[in-house]
């Protein structure tokens, strides 16, 4: 990431965390709210960083997946439906059921790619039809399994949506977490944790290793690669799978670790915005990372305005609307697009399928 | 120098693509330490038969040796592990990559997981020396001269311990004097062993460096001669399969009023890099102002400065006394420009379209083909038919898409559209790349002929020899500027290879 | 332009037949496979079918409900489709559709009240949906022009477009523009007047189709006449062909790309306004949601070209219509239509899957309907 962008992104949030610290410091202190709004941050960039991360593995092998929406819709129900009947059917204890859960919904999500790959690598359909094709069929396939599940014909559950094992725990790093008022920012749920630790991992594998080479060679000149050796498909394949895998993950967010229960179309477009964020940290691990945290700092900044609701001025009072201040994550969106932020460029082979 | 121990060895090698027989039991060999030439037109086989030998294609039948022993080559890797690099005509580099990271891709060294660019970087200095192949292993491969990339290639091969080289056009892209250059590295190379398959259709490379010369002509090989028992004209004739009049035959140029001014014109590319750096130069009615140059020297961005599809940065581009520097594609069409693109299939043509529709690109939006907003078809297909016929285009109906013709024909398209309008100025960007020696002579021909008929005619070409034999007058584009213009009839071939390479004119 | 060549009665007719083949093995593989997931989650596939048939098809009514489900489905599969020939993907006919009905809604119920006056019919009705189209048209130009101007790619501008409309909607139907009736307590707007309403096509209760549905196949045929036989047509399909040689041959690209999506966008609103003054009166929240998606696999059934749209349209219009009562027969949720419609998508645009199922050699060239990032 060049440093404009990063100048750029720190002056963006420090804007969003300035504003809630000038309205609420009557009420608290800086200190405080800046903490607590880091943690929501944090929260809320994880499903958009995982989105990311999955965006960058396939399109830094040259397949556009615009399938992360569903992909991770698909994991939020698949991982929730899994922890339940863990719980419920097979008499599971609660973090037990939670992990297969997650697992899941990781593999869950690893289907999905599978799909998008055979679609997109194999049959070579255009690849933004193919994602659609998932987002289509993942919202289908989890609003009638939700109802068939719990109320339709012979439903396992009778009519009634049984107790769920509840989200799971936060970790917290022992000492840092100890420090006051800022030690809240050490106690995160394990797939923030996770999250974190794998933008670190795909920095790493992606510009370092003999995988990253590789598939950054497949990317941007698929032909090249396979003059020396390198199986475009097989590349292709499996860098799909993995980014499925960490959209599946997104999805156990929904649903494990965020709430615990699931609403169709629970996702909301975050996987849309997730590859935004990617196109705006220009296909790099810190770039999308750091991207995803300007759409959690919006977040909240909204969520945290709340607790001050009596103190903003009548005028901006509009402000508060959900309506209105719902908005921000779509149309930073749209701005990121534009490429006023600086321009980004993709891979060269991005969304090509190859042709021997 | 070459022995008698063949190294490589393909028999009976057939391959059928739909509707082609691209290879039809073809026979060739190669011996130790020589440099063997494949000569032939645009689709005779040669690359085919390459990428067999280099596993991108498989054969129909027929069986590869290598060292003796048949092998089977399913995929580069195979041809690899056989000792055979190939340093194809459109380079195989990555150019976000460093040479380092390109020359090691597919065979990389690792250190504890990690990428080990410490000891690549190392082994690639010693090629380099050992082989006199100059190549920085930091550089970016993008930021490289052509030149510079064709030796990464080649580095790129010996790394791999090649000890067969194939080299698919490898003077496409050079100077002359760049191309001297590359023979001193073959022979340098066929000197410690390295035997070298040299695929080109440029006679008189072939007659200069090959040990041993084979012809192909639409899919067979046509026979093997040692360069001493065989001359130009022989050659192209077994090439051609007919006697072939090398040069074009036209009276001299007169010359009329100016058509088309350029004044002092900057261009900018995608990165925007200036690229056309002050050119200026005139066209006049029924002559033919060749514009000469490697590759990549801003003829290209020239071409589309001036016909609107790239805004200019400044200067001034007068048409038949029109300023229309700035303007969009349109009005400069409508001012009389007919403009016959350098990428046929990317600019000139819309594929999935029947040809009548591609006959009618440009002016389908006036009478007679529209009347209002409403398209009038039958007069579409009607131009359609009266082209067909006129510009001898072989398709099978006028409603088929220009997808199915051959390039040949896809061009002559394009040329019967652009040529049969009312116009006063013809820019043709690289007319007869990848053509077929009869498709080259048929448009040569034709823009002989609207030359004669009191059009300008703006030729960039990037075969010397095309704007040698056609050319009235001759500008050499180097680095973005116009280094040299010279009469046809005085200009040589080694002094335009200098200038091209940078050389600035004194007086001439 | 397709024609066919002098050639025997029999090959003509096979020329006919097979464009539709990959599309009808397509409804017929994923029924199948909807079949199967019916059984699997222990329902009883063939009754159903039967069920869904007997609700689309069984009786007239049945027939005019199928034919209101297809109005707003024709509509939206045109503006998915003829963005789709101008080389774009327009996913926001959603949120296009929404502010149609919500512009045209306003108009219904507002304008006679700020002009103190009533309307005739033939001024109300034309300007309500003309504004309709209008709000669908700017909605989808907004991201063409993104698009032209900066390289914005419209596909995810869309998307955000359709959350925009949605938040928007929501605003206005909470909000301003909420029927002030306190018994009403659905987010909505107020009834429109009588003289906005388009009418029903036969005056027999329980007939709602109307006349809307007519205006659906109009407005078909002039699409396919625009696209095909106007030189607008030709530089909208150049464009979505080869934008580079559409701008070598003089065409002004951006300025096509966004007067495309500004067609497709009014298609849309014009969705949205059929809906409302033909059919519901007012513009009730979320009546939009999940069209945009299947104005897509429309699009893609019907080939991208007008006349396949209004078979498909009819198709997920019947599916639609019968799966009340296949839900009230078989206790099967109806959502089993969404999946049913989404593999039907699946199969469609692979159609090599389909090709690879029953052994049919490909014939036509792969056709590029959109572009990555890149382009």
């Amino acid at each position: 990431m060049d440093g404009r962008r990063f100048a750029i992104i720190v002056f963006i949030i420090a804007i969003m965390f300035g504003t809630v610290v000038l309205v609420g410091i009557s009420k608290n202190t800086p200190l405080v709210i800046v903490t607590s709004m880091i943690a929501t941050t944090i929260a809320v960039a994880t499903p958009l960083t995982l989105g990311a991360l999955c965006g960058l593995y396939c399109e830094r092998a040259g397949v556009v997946n615009i399938g992360i929406e569903g992909t991770m819709l698909g994991g939020a129900f698949f991982g929730w439906l899994a922890s339940i009947y863990m719980n419920t059917i097979f008499h599971f204890a609660a973090m037990p059921s939670l992990i297969v859960g997650v697992i899941a919904a990781v593999l869950t999500g690893g289907l999905f790619a599978l799909l998008h790959a055979v679609l997109s690598i194999t049959f070579k359909v255009d690849q933004i039809i193919g994602g659609t094709v998932i987002n289509i069929l993942a919202s289908g396939i989890t609003g009638f399994l939700n109802r068939q599940m719990f109320f339709g014909a012979g439903s396992v559950f009778h009519g009634q949506i049984p107790d769920s094992p509840g989200v799971l725990p936060a970790i917290r790093i022992p000492l840092l977490a100890d420090i006051p008022v800022v030690g809240r920012v050490f106690i995160q749920q394990p797939i923030a944790w996770s999250a974190i630790a794998l933008v670190i991992i795909t920095q790493f594998v992606i510009f370092h290793t003999r995988w990253g080479l590789r598939t950054r060679a497949v990317g941007e000149h698929p032909r090249a690669a396979d003059t020396v050796g390198i199986n475009v498909m097989h590349m292709r394949y499996f860098n799909v799978i993995i980014g499925g895998l960490l959209a599946g993950l997104a999805g156990a967010y929904f649903t494990l670790e965020s709430i615990s229960s699931f609403q169709p179309d629970m996702t909301n477009g975050r996987g849309f915005i997730a590859l935004a964020a990617m196109i705006f940290g220009n296909w790099t691990p810190f770039g999308a990372w750091s991207a995803a945290l300007v759409f959690g700092a919006a977040q909240a900044l909204q969520i945290n305005l709340q607790f001050f609701r009596e103190l903003i001025p009548a005028q901006w009072a509009f402000l508060q609307n959900s309506y209105v201040v719902g908005l921000a994550p779509y149309l930073l969106t749209m701005l990121i697009l534009t490429g006023i932020i600086g321009k980004t460029i993709p891979p060269a082979a991005d969304g090509k399928p190859y042709e021997k | 120098m070459a022995d008698d121990h063949i190294v490589l060895e393909a028999k009976d090698i057939t391959k059928q693509f739909p509707g082609v027989l691209a290879n039809d039991r073809v026979n060739f060999d190669l011996r130790k330490g020589e440099i063997h030439a494949l000569l032939g037109e645009n689709g005779a086989g040669k690359t085919t038969l390459m990428n067999i030998l280099y596993g991108l294609h498989r054969p129909d039948s027929g069986e590869v040796f290598v060292n003796g022993k048949s092998i089977m080559i399913h995929s580069p890797k195979d041809s690899i592990q056989a000792g055979i690099g190939m340093v194809h005509q459109h380079f195989m580099l990555i150019p976000v990559f460093s040479v380092a990271e390109n020359v090691m891709l597919g065979d990389e060294t690792t250190h504890l997981g990690m990428l080990d660019i410490r000891a690549v970087s190392q082994r690639l200095r010693e090629l380099s020396q050992q082989y006199g192949l100059e190549v920085d292993p930091a550089a970016l491969v993008g930021q490289l001269s052509v030149g510079a990339q064709q030796r990464v290639e080649i580095v790129k091969t010996l790394y791999r311990n090649a000890s067969i080289i194939i080299l698919d056009e490898p003077t496409a892209v050079l100077t002359p004097q760049e191309a001297d250059d590359l023979f001193r590295i073959m022979r340098q190379l066929t000197q410690r062993g390295v035997s070298i398959i040299f695929i080109t259709h440029k006679l008189k490379e072939v007659l200069a460096v090959a040990d041993r010369i084979t012809t192909m002509r639409a899919g067979r090989v046509v026979g093997t001669v040692q360069p001493r028992e065989t001359n130009e004209a022989k050659l192209a004739s077994m090439m051609v399969g007919r006697e072939v009049i090398l040069t074009v035959q036209k009276q001299a140029a007169r010359p009329k009023q100016e058509v088309l001014r350029v004044e002092n014109l900057h261009v900018l590319d995608d990165r925007d890099l200036e690229v056309v750096n002050g050119v200026s130069f005139e066209v006049r009615a029924g002559e033919i102002l060749g514009i000469a140059g490697v590759q990549g020297n801003g003829q290209t961005q020239l071409a589309e400065g001036l016909t609107g599809l790239r805004p200019i940065k400044s200067g001034q581009v007068l048409i038949a006394g029109k300023d229309v520097s700035g303007k969009p594609p349109r009005p400069i069409i409508e001012t009389g420009l007919a403009h016959i693109p350098e990428d046929r299939q990317r600019h000139g043509l819309v594929l999935s379209y029947t040809v009548a529709d591609n006959m009618v690109l440009c002016n389908y939006y006036l009478p007679p083909f529209a009347r209002g907003m409403i398209l009038q078809q039958d007069k579409v297909d009607e131009n359609a038919r009266k082209l067909i016929k006129d510009f001898d285009v072989r398709t099978p109906s006028p409603y088929v898409p220009t997808s199915k013709l051959s390039g040949g024909n896809q061009q002559k398209v394009i040329v019967a559209r652009e040529l049969s309008r009312d116009v006063k100025l013809v820019i043709a960007s690289q007319p007869t790349r990848g053509l077929d020696v009869g498709s080259i002579e048929y448009i040569h021909k034709e823009i002989v002929i609207m030359r004669d008929r009191g059009v300008g005619v703006l030729l960039i070409s990037a075969e010397l020899d095309e704007i040698m034999s056609l050319s009235d007058r001759i500008a050499v584009m180097y680095r973005g500027e116009i280094v040299a213009t010279i009469d046809a009839s005085r200009a040589n071939r080694e002094q335009l290879g200098l200038w091209m390479a940078g050389a600035h004119a004194e007086a001439v | 332009m397709q024609r066919s060549d002098e050639q025997g009665l029999a090959k003509n007719f096979g020329r006919w037949l097979e464009p539709l083949l990959v599309p009808v093995l397509a409804i017929l593989t994923a029924v199948i496979v909807g079949g199967i997931i019916i059984k699997v989650v222990n329902g009883d596939p063939i009754a159903a079918y039967r069920g869904l048939i007997q609700g689309a098809f069984g009786s007239p009514k049945a027939l005019s409900e199928t034919a209101v489900w297809a109005t707003p489905y024709i509509f939206a599969g045109l503006a998915v489709a003829f963005a789709f020939q101008g080389g774009l993907f327009n996913i926001g006919a959603e949120g296009q559709i929404a502010l149609g009905a919500v512009l045209s809604a306003l108009i219904g119920y507002a304008l006679p009240g700020w002009l103190h006056t009533s309307l005739p019919a033939y001024i109300h009705i034309p300007l309500a949906v003309g504004m309709g189209m209008l709000a669908g048209a700017i909605w989808a130009a907004i991201p063409g022009a993104l698009k032209a101007y900066t390289g914005g790619h419209e596909v995810i501008n869309t998307i955000m477009m359709n959350y925009i409309a949605l938040n928007l909607t929501s605003f206005l139907l909470n909000g301003p523009m909420r029927d002030p009736n306190p018994l009403d307590l659905s987010a909505r707007t107020p009834e429109i007047a009588p003289s906005a309403r388009i009418p029903p096509l036969f005056n027999i209760p329980g007939m709602r189709v109307h006349w809307g549905f007519v205006l659906a196949l109009v407005v078909a045929v002039i699409i396919w006449w625009i696209l095909w036989k106007t030189t607008l047509g030709f530089e909208i399909r150049t464009v979505g062909a080869n934008p580079d040689a559409a701008k070598y041959a003089g065409i002004n690209v951006k300025r096509t790309i966004i007067v495309t999506m500004a067609i497709s966008g009014a298609l849309a609103g014009l969705a949205g306004a059929i809906e409302v003054t033909a059919l519901n009166y007012r513009h009730e929240l979320g009546f939009s949601t999940g069209y945009g998606f299947d104005a897509i696999a429309i699009a893609l059934l019907g080939k991208t070209n007008p006349y396949g749209v209004i078979l498909a349209a009819i198709l997920f219009g019947a599916m639609r219509n019968g799966a009340t009562r296949m839900q009230f027969l078989t206790q099967i949720p109806t959502d089993i239509i969404s999946v049913i419609q989404a593999l039907i998508l699946l199969f469609v645009a692979a159609d090599a899957i389909i090709r690879f199922i029953y052994r049919i050699r490909a014939r036509a060239e792969r056709v590029v309907l959109t572009r990555g990032w890149g382009g």
